[in-house]
């Protein structure tokens, strides 16, 4: 808020009305259904539905295949996140050291953000694919019976290197404009003290970036879970036999494919309280670095 | 000196290694489109670009039938157009007047209002899909712009940003325009907009690449062919080849992520500092 405003009105009420009233309809509405749903089972013709208390949570979440989408997405959403930002972080350092092409390399390196993970999820879904895909072949010729459409290792492989493929760009700006943050004094202080480039970043460098690399972990953790649905639906569709499911994938399939809304909607309650824990964690760190 | 060489060698190294990882990929999707199906499926993807570039995204972007039943590339690209700089705008102007409200004025639901916007943060509209679809195809909006474009625009995204590009605006600004006798509207309109002009751009440039990624809701928005965006017609597409048939077209299949690619890439790397200074700026 401002120390200097203008005098109480209906004024506000107009400005904020536009967004306020579509939130009410777009969001609040369709939330408060997720969760009403989440309590009710319906008949198989969606004619009649009973309130069953948790029974939904009970049968979707303790299932077998809930848990397995809950595993895969543990060990996804880790694997994305670690390759993704170690990833970046190395290109950013490195970029931030040259001075020669250095603008070059920062645009070829960042311009991947504007891909859609879909748009990355068949590219790849066609580098994979068995009769063309040069990288299938690749993979079997050095002796790897590779073969995403059967083997679940080899299909989370193909879905963990898509997903990082298409987050390296964003991470690699923030950590580069993090490390552009960096005041010249600090790494000039640095070079009089230590002479080995490895100790100083790990000494210096790195822990500077702390801020950037937890907010940048939040942001991937939420991309992993939610925005490689289209990376997950381009490619492996969950399979085999659901061994890619992530959760998000898992609400979408159900839910729609297979009609089992109240199912589908406890996984999405579930799904919720995920996220805002992860706000809840972006938020208070966020308090404790931004000081007005 | 002949160690820092070495560094500077394996730095560089580092760098290319890096570039073609992340552009290879694209590159090679490129060079495949410009040859011919028989020639594709007979010796796999292409690394050098082929003579077909002009039959083959003719045919995907001007011919009926040439990458899905009825409906044209063309037609494909008008509507993620319409759906990115529909969603940019939207979400620029709604987010900037909540914000203005929140910010420059005091009245008794502020807070809560607040709070209610916040909340949008914490529920990405992937959770929340099936309810929202229903409550669009419930008002009657199915394969409608304001269906596709106006339920993503409820998170609350950009108003943050503005919230908090406003705070940092000095108080002194309002005090003059008070004593000019500014009203609030002569205020946002004259002075406070004017002021946001390179936030506003960085903005737009940010939102319109979101807008046309996206995927999930036109996906279930959108039943009728000619309502697709490019993003949904490359999910079509892989359907078509999933089912097989007699020659996959590989080269459209190509050529079509290609053409959803190029337009966000373009934006990106026309307006890349800007692009860059609102991504950063907007996250903090």
């Amino acid at each position: 808020m401002k120390r200097v405003q203008f005098e109480h009105s209906a004024i506000p009420y107009l400005f904020v009305a536009p967004q306020i009233v579509i939130i009410v309809i777009f969001f609040l509405w369709p939330a408060a259904q997720a969760i009403y749903q989440s309590f009710l089972l319906e008949d198989a013709w969606g004619l009649s539905s009973q309130f069953v208390w948790f029974r939904n949570y009970a049968d979707t979440i303790l299932s077998e295949s809930w848990l397995q989408a809950a595993g895969f997405t543990l060990v996804f959403s880790t694997l994305v996140t670690f390759l993704s930002l170690s990833l970046a972080l190395l290109l950013a350092v490195k970029a931030n050291e040259v001075i020669r092409g250095a603008s070059t390399y920062k645009t070829t390196l960042m311009w991947a953000y504007a891909i859609a993970p879909p748009v990355a999820g068949l590219m790849g879904n066609l580098m994979f694919n068995p009769l063309i895909g040069d990288l299938y072949k690749f993979f079997n010729a050095i002796g790897w019976d590779f073969n995403h459409k059967l083997d679940s290792f080899d299909a989370g492989f193909v879905v963990v290197l898509i997903s990082v493929w298409k987050q390296v760009s964003v991470n690699f700006i923030f950590f580069l404009s993090g490390l552009q943050g960096i005041p010249k004094s600090v790494n000039e202080a640095s070079m009089m003290d230590c002479r080995s480039p490895t100790r100083r970043f790990w000494t210096i460098t790195f822990p500077l970036l702390a801020p950037t690399t937890f907010f940048l972990m939040v942001i991937n953790i939420t991309y992993a879970f939610f925005e490689t649905f289209g990376i997950i639906d381009t490619t492996t569709r969950g399979a085999p036999g659901g061994a890619t499911n992530t959760l998000v994938f898992k609400v979408f399939q159900d839910g729609f494919r297979g009609a089992d809304l109240g199912g589908s909607s406890a996984q999405s309650v579930v799904l919720m309280l995920i996220v805002l824990a992860l706000t809840v964690v972006q938020f208070r760190f966020i308090e404790r670095k931004v000081h007005y | 000196m002949r160690n820092w060489n070495w560094r500077l060698i394996s730095t560089h190294a580092i760098l290319i290694v890096g570039v073609l990882f992340m552009s290879l990929p694209v590159w090679v999707a490129f060079a495949t489109s410009t040859h011919s199906a028989e020639h594709i499926l007979r010796n796999g993807l292409q690394i050098w670009p082929g003579g077909d570039f002009l039959s083959t995204y003719n045919e995907v972007l001007f011919v009926e039938g040439g990458v899905m039943k009825a409906v044209l590339g063309t037609t494909m690209l008008k509507n993620s157009l319409i759906l990115g700089i529909g969603f940019a705008i939207g979400k620029v102007v709604i987010s900037m007047l909540a914000a203005y409200a929140i910010v420059y004025f005091r009245f008794r639901l502020a807070l809560p209002l607040f709070w209610i916007i916040f909340m949008t943060l914490l529920l990405p509209l992937e959770v929340r899909i099936i309810p929202s679809y229903e409550v669009v195809s419930g008002l009657g909006l199915l394969d409608t712009h304001v269906g596709l474009i106006v339920p993503l625009i409820a998170s609350a995204t950009g108003t943050f940003f503005f919230r908090q590009f406003f705070l940092s605006v000095p108080d002194e600004l309002l005090e003059a325009a008070r004593l000019d006798g500014a009203t609030p509207w002569g205020f946002f309109i004259d002075i406070l907009v004017p002021l946001s002009k390179t936030m506003i751009a960085a903005i737009l440039i940010i939102m319109f690449v979101v807008g046309w990624n996206q995927y999930l809701w036109p996906l279930i928005m959108t039943t009728k062919e000619e309502n697709y965006t490019l993003v949904i017609g490359i999910k079509q597409i892989y359907q078509i080849l999933a089912e097989g048939g007699e020659l996959p077209q590989y080269q459209k299949a190509f050529a079509l992520t290609i053409l959803a690619t190029l337009p966000p890439v373009l934006v990106v790397l026309v307006f890349q500092n800007w692009f860059v200074k609102g991504l950063v700026e907007s996250e903090k």
